[in-house]
């Protein structure tokens, strides 16, 4: 084990016997960890692993029953955040807290201690946001921007902290792979000025590139505690889920079936001056296939989704079509009676209500479909057993049906909101990023389930920054960018460089020539 | 000892049905000092305020005539406040209620049928939501914000009645008071409590109570109240339609608003007056928030507040005291419970001073 080979003395952050309980769940049992200083260190685990539980105690926003924290060889208890910040120790995390109507300038300045917030702030902002391959505009209303941008506001407010200890939950997972490179790029030289990392992710190729050492949780419990270079993927893959990871090739063999789901010139012009509109979208999808659509975190993926599914609607009606019905001018409740259901990306507050239970969850879009109203009043009975069955059938670790959605950990809501609307045997499925945030074994989960759906005759699109995820479950591949959307090419013929140039804005047919 | 606040990992669910009382308390309080400040004794003022006038049972009765035009406000508020949906001009639109409700009346005098006090309740009704469906139609078109249509008209309602009963509706043998003809018997609510003024509208208004809890628990309508209010975006996502959720909760404030204004002056009234209502509509805004949006709450906030306007009259009469004092203790509790919600989301903590220098 490595640990041994460092006194307390070196390390920067030592973890003894960290355990934390909720009711009726030992989330920590017995934690140990050890960070050295300038070191990137992951910590991997499926979801309900402890990862957060633990990270939250680092950050002060949790007590341990009981345990020992040691930083830089001292003991100490850290009681709040604002302790934490006044160590050293800084924190991005998955969720933002950010304010919607303020600019990425004052939102900064709200996150700061006083002394912090100097008058060269700004050109501040600008030089980090260069040095570290970040670009933001202060000046730019946080509600226009991407989710991707979003996180950089609060990665450069805690490097503005300039932090001994940088703990980041699932950084990568709204970048590019060309934006997370740089970001990688960026946490390696601040790790040679000497700061330290604790790096959360489900990526295991990414923990592979950048880490040095690993600690691997499951269930609340240290699985292993690696050297990063002598595993493989797999082998921690393994180590983490307790069984070996079939990364299996989904795209079908059977042959598309009939034209479900089509989409045909489709304009959108965006109602705010930072949204994206959407240019001439025309895409085709036939039961029993996976199309997927590449892109850049903020060309127009949230755009394309609300015009899918209904939230925004187009002109005029058969610029869109769901098994040969026109539908653009319809909302979102009369798509889903023809047949479309839709996952958007954002689980709280989107997919999902954090307030209510799973139970009154399932009636958001299954209200209709599966008859849980009768004469204006609902069948909670009814719900429950759909609920349930949801809970069941993808495995949704929780309480049960009476649940709030907002205390299930991501991957478990995302698993329940996929399985509401699988659930439903929708004939076409459009799903936004279905498993950003979401450990290894779910997505997986999740991405057997899309094509189990799609088997069963559906036509799905997929939308994601996942390339990976992209290569393994769609038959066909498009990308979208700055609103306007390539052609769709077959998974099996197109190589990256051409998914590269797609993304890019630069139309496939080129690359169809070059063939 | 320096007192700081921390913030909870989770709501506190005790806190919220706790906070409602420690700010009846904290209320209690401030009445003590404010009494005292007025040189009267704490202990008669506050006898006076809220024990003496439940000592009969007719004072127990005029609770319940108070009690009826808040309870059925402050549900139907509390529906749409739960939406998002900020209809502050109950008092309007009890206004135009009141007027739609009171016409129908001295239309039909001096007809004797069962069929005058329906007719009247349909008129009050229909004239609350006419009332309403204005900032709704002002928002659902020109996005207009309805905290300031539905204030504004409420001025202009009052306005209509005073206009109304010193010109077209004043009572042709009254002597030119600016009154209505005083309305006949088959116009006038059934009194439900013998020798007492408690009228049929406090069965509405338990009605209501349970007809607004079913809505809420049960029903898909009620159901999408609380994802618009929640998360609105989810609820764009499931399609429930944002306008219908405000056109619905506006015409549901509305005609309760409007029921009860024709119940106050077919009841109690007896006849239409430049002035009905002693700020019934906005005392009921109180209502919905002292009874946390539900409606057995508000119930419960209803007997309150209106305790507290029978405990003013009595504190007027018995001891002096200026009628101003109902207000500012209604308004006390307001401002002490929304304080006090504070502790559902943090709670308070000591620290020794010398602590709070280092760190």
């Amino acid at each position: 084990m490595t640990e041994t080979n460092h006194s307390r003395h070196e390390s920067l952050l030592n973890l003894l016997d960290m355990t934390r309980s909720y009711p009726g769940l030992l989330a920590n049992d017995q934690i140990n960890l050890t960070l050295n200083r300038g070191e990137i260190h992951a910590l991997l685990g499926e979801n309900g692993a402890g990862k957060s539980t633990l990270v939250k105690m680092i950050y002060g926003v949790l007590k341990p029953d009981s345990g020992q924290i040691f930083w830089q060889g001292k003991e100490t208890s850290i009681n709040s955040p604002a302790m934490a910040r006044e160590l050293g120790i800084a924190m991005v995390f998955q969720h933002f807290s950010l304010f919607d109507s303020l600019t990425v300038l004052e939102n900064i300045v709200l996150g700061l201690e006083a002394r912090e917030a100097s008058d060269n702030l700004e050109a501040r902002i600008v030089e980090i946001s260069a040095k570290y391959g970040l670009p933001l505009e202060p000046d730019r209303h946080v509600y226009s921007l991407s989710v991707g941008e979003r996180q950089r506001i609060e990665i450069i407010r805690c490097l503005l902290q300039n932090p001994k200890l940088l703990i980041m939950d699932e950084p990568t997972s709204v970048l590019t792979p060309q934006e997370a490179e740089s970001l990688f790029e960026t946490l390696r030289r601040l790790c040679h000025e000497g700061m330290s990392i604790l790096y959360i992710s489900h990526k295991l190729d990414e923990i592979k590139a950048l880490c040095r050492y690993a600690t691997i949780l499951r269930h609340g419990r240290v699985a292993a505690s690696v050297r990063v270079q002598d595993e493989t993927a797999n082998s921690l893959a393994a180590k983490m889920i307790g069984e070996e990871l079939s990364a299996v090739n989904m795209t079908s063999e059977n042959s598309p079936g009939e034209l479900r789901f089509a989409v045909d010139k489709l304009d959108y012009s965006a109602t705010d001056q930072f949204g994206v509109g959407l240019k001439q979208i025309s895409l085709q999808v036939r039961g029993g296939e996976i199309l997927g659509i590449a892109g850049v975190a903020g060309n127009g993926q949230d755009e394309l989704l609300s015009v899918l599914n209904g939230e925004i609607k187009a002109t005029p009606p058969s610029a869109i079509r769901i098994d040969g019905k026109d539908c653009a001018n319809q909302g979102p409740d009369q798509r889903r009676s023809l047949g479309l259901a839709s996952i958007p990306s954002e689980r709280l507050g989107h997919g999902a209500v954090p307030g209510l239970t799973l139970n009154e969850n399932t009636l958001l879009t299954a209200h209709d479909r599966m008859g849980l109203v009768r004469m204006g009043l609902i069948d909670y009975q009814k719900s429950e057993e759909f609920g349930r069955k949801v809970i069941s059938d993808f495995d949704v670790r929780c309480h049960g049906v009476g649940a709030e959605a907002g205390s299930l950990s991501g991957g478990n809501l995302q698993k329940f909101i996929v399985g509401r609307e699988i659930n439903q045997k929708p004939s076409v499925l459009v799903v936004s990023q279905p498993t950003w945030g979401v450990d290894a074994g779910a997505a997986q989960a999740i991405r057997v389930a899309l094509r189990e759906l799609a088997d069963s005759g559906a036509a799905i699109v997929v939308i994601s920054q996942d390339l990976d995820e992209l290569i393994q479950i769609s038959d066909r591949l498009a990308a979208i960018c700055s609103g306007a959307l390539s052609k769709a090419l077959p998974t099996a013929e197109v190589t990256l460089e051409q998914i590269g140039l797609m993304m890019s804005g630069v139309q496939a047919m080129d690359s169809e020539a070059s063939e | 000892m320096i007192p700081y606040l921390e913030k909870r990992a989770e709501h506190s669910q005790t806190m919220v049905y706790i906070s409602p009382f420690i700010a009846l308390g904290l209320t209690l309080l401030g009445g003590i000092m404010l009494f005292s400040l007025l040189g009267k004794s704490p202990a008669q003022a506050l006898y006076a305020f809220f024990v003496s006038p439940l000592t009969s049972l007719y004072g127990w009765a005029e609770l319940g005539v108070k009690a009826s035009p808040l309870v059925l406000i402050g549900v139907a508020l509390s529906i749409g406040f739960r939406a998002g949906v900020w209809n502050i001009g109950a008092e309007g639109q009890l206004t135009l209620g009141a007027i739609c409700g009171g016409c129908v009346a001295l239309w039909m005098y001096p007809v004797d049928s069962i069929f005058v006090l329906p007719l009247m309740m349909i008129g009050g009704i229909l004239g609350g939501m006419f009332w309403a469906s204005i900032p709704a139609f002002l928002k659902t078109r020109f996005n207009a914000n309805e905290i300031l249509t539905s204030l504004m008209l409420t001025y202009v309602a009052l306005l209509l009645l005073s206009l109304l009963v010193h010109g077209p509706l004043r009572d042709p043998d009254g002597f030119n008071f600016p009154e209505s003809r005083i309305f006949h018997d088959a116009a006038s609510l059934p009194i439900i409590l013998d020798g007492t003024r408690l009228h049929l509208g406090a069965v509405f208004a338990l009605v209501a109570v349970g007809g607004i809890w079913l809505l809420l628990s049960k029903s898909l309508i009620g159901f999408q109240v609380k994802v618009i209010g929640q998360a609105p975006a989810a609820g764009r996502h499931a399609g429930f339609s944002v306008n219908r959720m405000i056109w619905f909760t506006l015409l549901l404030g509305g005609g309760m608003a409007g029921l009860a204004g024709m119940f106050e002056v077919s009841g109690p009234i007896g006849q239409l007056l430049p002035t009905i209502s002693p700020g019934y509509g906005f005392t009921a805004i109180i209502v919905a928030f002292v009874g946390r949006l539900h409606p057995v709450g508000s119930l419960f906030a209803g007997l309150l507040i209106a305790l507290s306007y029978l405990g003013g009259e009595n504190a007027q009469i018995t001891l002096n005291l200026p009628i101003a004092v109902t207000g500012v203790f209604q308004g006390m509790l307001l401002f002490f419970l929304l304080a006090c919600d504070v502790l559902i989301r943090y709670r308070i903590r000591f620290k020794p001073v010398s602590r709070l220098r280092h760190g």
